[in-house]
């Protein structure tokens, strides 16, 4: 299991040291340092052994987290307490930064006692954690043992990530749909690789133990209840076509947040559980099939003698008309021996940045089914370099008020048995928006 | 709330400063103080001289100041044993606190102190915590189960807190349960014969129920126990599948890879015509890919266990190669190992894909990764016939980039598609030659070089190409060198007339201006031949090629098997066994796939084998074909490890040869195996200085031909064998190889046994071959035993020696006065052990130098009655400590013997660290 845990800044000084095993000692400490965050060259693995010592890091702006071990540990699950360890002091200091560190080193060493026992993670939910890690110095007298009883029995629950007796007066709850679109394309319009990558995040604010039903349009459950429901859709309509097609999607793969029981929806496909307090990720998701690609990009690039380049970007948007994206971003990258450019473009803003090797140009809005265009004169500087410019793909931003998947939200049904109110008194709110992943086309 | 100040306090006196803060009346300044004491502590300060003034904050009912205290503790208590006592009362008063999260934090700390005085008062309260009413502190008990048992295993039996632990896989609390399965399967891990984790239908019942209500770290230790379960007959396999396979959508990729494990590792005993078993193969590919949507840290760990997946079952991910395409900006490691597995899955259906990805990929900045794309487009056109040729094509419109190292990487790749495919691309050679003085690397120079020699009747100027590179002959390296010498005969043999100038010169510098022994013999060689029959000569250096295999890089299938296992761990990550990176006894048990077992025909399977980790290990591991070298890699002749102790070694090996000596092995190595007893019957016993000095270990009689004698010494912590080959037959020996069986202290050879240059009739070489002590442990009888076997191009002898424990014992085996003292008094008095060393006229100084070059130290020096008392320690490589008291008697020359009473854990040592004891002083 786990051996240690250590905190470095930039420079390499050590901010947290917690050491859970016998077999690592302090000049693990000074290992770590000297070969990986002293090391010249770019970091070839997050995985080092060293003198029989294996450190697992990971990055966060400048602060280094590692995790040192000598036993043959789940490495997976190692990267998962320390992403989890980012997200819990996030939680409770915001910015994981050198300074918010120092200042809440105390807190951190509390937390690190309280998570990671002997090595092994526990509880690592905020929404527990917060109930009795305060850094108000609780003096144990004034807890009623009732109080006490409720803390332990919450760590250590079947539902660990909600207190009981929340109350709020109105009851509400927010779902946001996050997804991120991922396209590779060749210069010829050709699709490489595409595909959604797609979170629900809930905010919820609502009494009591809610126990919540999420539907939305999973083309295997519709075509279920489809099959189910033949005989009355069939008798109002007889002539309609089976509800899926367009209307539902196909998803390739989805990972739920721990309360979601995922027994469940292996044998009936529904998503059901007692959310969490406040926001929370319930599902990620990831489809391949059917995707609206809000963006083309058709690139033209030619070479005009050894120096002088000339490039044309034709951007066309492919969504409704009336809806628009936004922060749209096209990055066009230049070569690295590039002494001048001129830029010409329709709409929005275009600027040569010498210190990224990119012309980057920025439009702030666009409507659908529209089209945009750049055009390029990249003056060279002659070198002897034999080498030829790798000619990185054209990437680009932005961000559209749609799922690109199709992904819609059918129903986020609440039931809390004991508390009165019912599904009807809750005020939901859904939203959607769909950003860029990787976006490029190679030119 | 600014603790950061506590930071920048590095003026001089501040401990003094310190202490009278924490001496302080105010609660709020004694709780700065600690702040301070714990931040210095945190940058590597000694701040351990402020050990009594911070205990005494400790009595506080104010909860982070307590923390606070507490982990100062266990920081500093190893170092201020008699101090940390003081604290004993205030842990003991609070595993009585009203409050649960008070005796939990009282429970958890104590567990961490490795102090033997409070690790004896901490047996009560953990006796209560581990029955306590609140689950918050039966989870933290069960931790503190397997930390006592790191501190001390005898004590943790003796008490009976493994019966409790084992008990807490049934409390109704999931993570009680988890807790306890994380430290029952650490506890089992050390003790691999124990049956401690008992894993029966019933309570594979109860952690599958479990499964579903603990939180995401809990579920990780409960599959990860699961993998270790084999199920009696395929029926129940599925079962158990039926209830893992939902895990694959949890959010925490552990979870995911963890289910994996399980699945993957059951499949095997699954029919594959069952319905199911093709459910559950469509079921893994999903999870799978959603992993690489993962942070990429966590993106490489999958990717790592993904590569040994597709190597196993490669129908699980075959028709999903498009998301291990490359994106430009993923980082490095994630590039090269998503190309690796892109390699693997590449098939005729989409090659042309690949291909289209990996010229992509050519065009780089990364060097490492655009070479290995090169590579990867000539390992396709090795694995795809039908797109040889595009490959190509591919891989000459690289080489037209001109950049360097693209050129020099596609040339090497393309003199192996050459081998695969003879004459069918040597049209392309011309535009190869083109690019002949760009090449500076000697693996392309010698790619290229092969490539004129062997198509030399094509190529018109082949005598002027291979002309250019001899001018800077001596300059080459060998590889280089060798190949330029093979080519040019070619040439000659397909173009005598005009090339008999160039083929003289070149077997001159060979044989004449060059110092390299290989180069000389492949010269004089060919020589000899062209001179005396140019016919045979054809024969021999233009015959035909054997055809290269396609796939070069798979792991091999035993190693293969062995690291599903451990998908998701490191082991899984490094691609080598826990044994290869983890010390000491941990993780040294092997693992392997269970069998396939059908209930088809009754329900009661005929497999029943026991459950747990060391009972999955198969005797099928030793292969059952003939093929010699496969018996010399798998010298496994002795039963599994992990059995109980007598059926070690033992009978296996003393017994006589012809029972020894398992079936497979053959009858005429039996015979050899007896010869070899009787020889080294007196070996072990010879005694030497130090380094004794080499005996003869497998006479000429006996091995065709080849005497070896040999010694053990150890120097600056690296042990090595010094080996002295003769060859006493009339033919050469070449192809050495040497191989170690499984032994005590898992020796194996560091590198491979080099012999530079064939040994020629009455030749001797002298070789010093590394050890190291990371091979695989199996007891042997005697202690120090060590079967060898040892390859030759004539054939392979098996000898077995016995080696000096000294050359094991470490040099940091320095323990310190007070450790000694309670080590001492630790091990329980059966394990003393007492010898006398007859006929040593030393003084203790003398005694005790003498045996510290051979890195026995001396802890302390007592004199009592005229009598010199030396305490000693020692630790050997698998870190077992032998701790001694030594009596030397000066004042009484006539009474020149010592008397050395020896007391170690492991009581079977005892015996030949004496005799090393006597070999050291008495030489």
């Amino acid at each position: 299991m786990i051996g240690g845990l250590f905190i470095y800044n930039h420079k390499g000084e050590v901010l947290i040291s917690r050491v859970y095993r016998d077999d690592i000692g302090r000049n693990a400490v000074d290992a770590f340092r000297v070969n990986v965050i002293h090391a010249r060259q770019q970091v070839r693995s997050p995985v080092t052994n060293i003198a029989r010592t294996s450190f697992f890091h990971v990055k966060r702006s400048n602060i280094w987290l590692a995790a040192v071990t000598k036993q043959n540990v789940n490495a997976a699950m190692v990267f998962e307490f320390l992403y989890k360890m980012c997200d819990v002091m996030a939680a409770y200091f915001g910015k994981i930064s050198e300074e918010n560190i120092k200042n809440n080193f105390v807190l951190i060493y509390e937390l690190l006692d309280e998570i990671l026992d002997f090595g092994y993670p526990q509880n690592s939910e905020t929404g527990a954690l917060k109930t009795f890690i305060t850094q108000q110095g609780i003096k144990s007298q004034h807890q009623t043992k009732e109080e006490q009883s409720q803390i332990t029995s919450q760590v250590t629950g079947q539902i660990g990530w909600r207190r009981e007796g929340i109350k709020y007066r109105r009851n509400e709850l927010f779902l946001d749909v996050l997804e991120s679109v991922n396209l590779l394309m060749s210069p010829q319009g050709q699709v490489l690789s595409a595909h959604v990558s797609g979170r629900v995040v809930m905010k919820s604010y609502l009494s009591g133990m809610p126990e919540c039903k999420f539907g939305m349009n999973d083309k295997i459950v519709i075509e279920k209840q489809g099959k189910g429901t033949a005989d009355e859709t069939s008798k109002r309509r007889p002539s309609a076509p089976a509800r899926s097609g367009k209307q539902s999607i196909a998803i390739d793969d989805c990972t739920f947040h721990q309360c979601v029981r995922l027994s469940k929806f292996d044998s009936e496909r529904s998503i059901s559980f007692i959310p969490p307090d406040g926001e929370f990720e319930l599902m990620r998701y990831r489809t391949t099939k059917d995707i609206i690609l809000p963006f083309r990009v058709i690139p033209l690039v030619r070479e005009v003698g050894r120096t002088k380049l000339e490039v044309k970007v034709v951007i066309k948007s492919n969504f409704k008309p009336s809806l628009l994206a936004q922060k749209i971003e096209v990055r066009i990258p230049t070569p690295l021996n590039t002494s001048g450019v001129q830029v010409i473009c329709m709409k929005g803003k275009a600027k040569y940045k010498a210190s990224e090797n990119a012309i980057v140009w920025k439009i702030k809005r666009m409507a659908g089914m529209k089209e945009s265009q750049i055009s390029a004169e990249i003056e060279l500087l002659p070198t002897n370099d034999k080498k030829k410019w790798a000619r990185p793909p054209i990437s680009m931003n932005f961000e559209v008020p749609f799922a690109p998947s199709g992904l819609k939200v059918r129903y986020l049904k609440v039931f809390e048995p004991k508390l009165n109110y019912s599904d009807h008194d809750v005020i939901k709110w859904v939203r959607y928006i769909g950003r860029s992943g990787i976006y490029e086309t190679r030119c | 709330m600014t603790d950061s100040k506590y930071f920048t306090t590095t003026k001089k006196g501040e401990i003094f400063e310190l202490k009278a803060e924490l001496n302080s009346d105010k609660k709020e300044k004694k709780k700065e103080a600690v702040k301070k004491v714990i931040a210095s502590m945190t940058v590597g300060k000694d701040v351990s001289a402020l050990f009594p003034d911070v205990v005494n904050c400790m009595q506080t009912d104010n909860l982070e100041l307590k923390k606070l205290v507490y982990l100062y503790l266990m920081n500093y208590a190893k170092s201020q044993p008699d101090m940390a006592i003081m604290a004993v009362n205030t842990f003991v008063k609070d595993c009585e606190d009203p409050n649960p999260l008070i005796r939990a934090l009282a429970v958890r700390t104590m567990g961490c102190i490795r102090v033997d005085k409070i690790t004896e008062y901490l047996c009560e309260p953990l006796r209560k915590c581990l029955k306590d009413e609140d689950p918050y502190v039966r989870k933290t008990a069960a931790v503190c189960v397997a930390k006592l048992h790191d501190i001390n295993a005898q004590l943790v039996e003796d008490q009976g807190f493994l019966d409790t632990l084992k008990d807490l896989i049934s409390d109704s609390n999931p993570m009680v349960v988890a807790n306890a399965v994380a430290a029952l399967s650490e506890i089992a891990e050390s003790h691999p014969s124990s049956n401690l984790l008992d894993l029966n239908p019933q309570s594979i019942n109860k952690l599958l129920t479990a499964l579903n209500e603990c939180t995401e770290w809990g579920q990780i230790f409960i599959l990860d126990c699961l993998a270790n379960y084999t199920p009696k007959d395929d029926r129940e396999a599925q079962s158990i599948c039926e209830r893992v396979t939902p895990r694959l959508s949890h959010a925490n990729s552990a979870v995911v890879l963890s289910a994996v494990k399980v699945l993957m590792k059951f499949m095997e005993m699954l029919s594959k015509d069952l319905d199911y078993y093709g459910t559950l193969l469509k079921k893994l590919a999903p999870p799978l890919v959603t992993l690489l949507s993962a942070e990429p840290e966590l993106q490489y760990v999958a990717l790592r266990n993904i590569n040994l997946i597709v190597q196993k079952r490669p129908e699980i991910l075959k028709h999903e190669m498009k998301v291990f395409f490359v994106k430009y900006n993923d980082p490095i490691y994630v590039k090269l190992e998503k190309l690796d597995i892109m390699i693997r899955l590449a098939s005729q259906a989409n090659i042309a894909q690949v291909l289209a990805e990996l010229k992509e990929y050519a065009t780089e900045v990364d060097v490492d990764f655009v070479r290995k794309a090169v590579r990867a487009i000539g390992r396709c056109a090795i694995k795809v016939e039908q797109s040889a040729e595009r490959c190509v094509s591919t891989l000459l419109d690289l080489i037209q980039t001109k950049v360097n190292y693209v050129v020099q990487e596609a040339i090497v790749v393309i003199k192996d598609i050459f081998r695969k495919y003879p004459n069918k691309y040597e049209s392309v050679i011309a535009t190869l030659c083109e690019n002949l003085d760009s090449l500076d690397e000697p693996e392309a120079r010698a790619a290229m070089i092969w490539i004129v020699g062997e198509y030399a009747e094509r190529i018109d100027n082949a005598d002027e190409l291979l002309e250019s590179f001899l001018e800077g002959f001596h300059d080459e390296s060998t590889q280089v060198q060798l190949q330029l010498l093979t080519a040019i005969v070619k040439l000659f043999l397909k173009k005598p007339t005009e090339t008999q100038e160039l083929v003289q010169q070149v077997l001159s510098l060979a044989t004449q201006d060059s110092d390299n022994p290989d180069l000389r013999d492949r010269g004089y060689i060919y020589w000899r031949l062209l001179s005396t029959d140019p016919v045979a000569a054809k024969e021999v250096v233009l015959a035909e090629k054997p055809l290269i295999s396609e796939e070069t890089d798979l792991i091999e299938p035993t190693l293969l098997d062995e690291l599903i296992c451990y998908i998701g761990t490191l082991a899984s990550v490094y691609h080598k066994p826990p044994s290869a990176f983890v010390e000491g006894g941990r993780g040294v048990v092997h693992k392997s796939l269970p069998p396939r077992t059908a209930s088809s025909e009754s329900t009661e399977s005929p497999e029943t084998a026991p459950a747990g980790a060391p009972s999955s290990e198969q005797p099928d591991v030793i292969p059952t074909q003939g093929d010699l070298l496969g018996d010399l890699l798998n010298l496994d002749l002795g039963p599994p490890m992990g059995d109980e102790p007598e059926g070690i070694g033992g009978p296996n090996f003393v017994a006589p040869p012809a029972a020894a000596v398992p079936a497979n092995l053959g009858a005429s190595m039996g015979s050899g195996l007896s010869d070899l007893f009787d020889l080294t019957s007196g070996v072990g016993t010879l005694s030497g200085s130090y380094v004794a000095p080499k005996a003869v270990w497998l006479p000429a009689m006996k091995a065709k031909g080849l005497e070896i004698s040999g010694t053990f010494t150890r120097q600056v912590g690296s042990i090595s064998m010094d080996l002295q080959l003769t060859n006493k037959a009339l033919q050469v020996m070449t192809d050495f190889a040497i191989q170690f069986n499984r032994n005590s202290f898992g020796l194996a050879p560091a590198a491979p046994l080099q012999v530079h240059a064939p040994l020629s009739p009455n030749q001797t070489v002298e070789i010093s071959l590394p050890l190291n002590t990371v091979g695989s442990v199996m007891k042997m009888e005697p202690l120090n035993n060590l079967q060898v076997a040892v390859k030759n191009n004539i054939d392979v002898f098996y000898f077995s020696t016995l080696y000096p424990l000294h050359i094991l014992f470490v040099e940091d085996g320095k323990m310190d006065r007070q450790m000694f003292l309670a080590t001492w008094k630790d091990i329980p008095n059966e394990n003393e052990a007492q010898f006398q060393i007859r006929d040593c006229p030393l003084n203790a100084e003398a005694v005790s130098s003498r045996l510290q070059s051979s890195n026995i130290f001396t802890v302390a020096k007592r004199n009592v009655e005229g009598q010199d008392m030396l305490y000693q320690s020692l630790k050997l490589t698998n870190g077992i400590w032998v701790l001694a008291e030594l009596r030397i008697q000066p004042s009484n020359p006539s009474f020149t013997d010592l008397e050395l009473s020896l007391k170690c854990r492991a009581p079977e040592v005892s015996q030949h660290v004496y005799q090393a004891y006597e070999t050291i002083l008495k030489n």
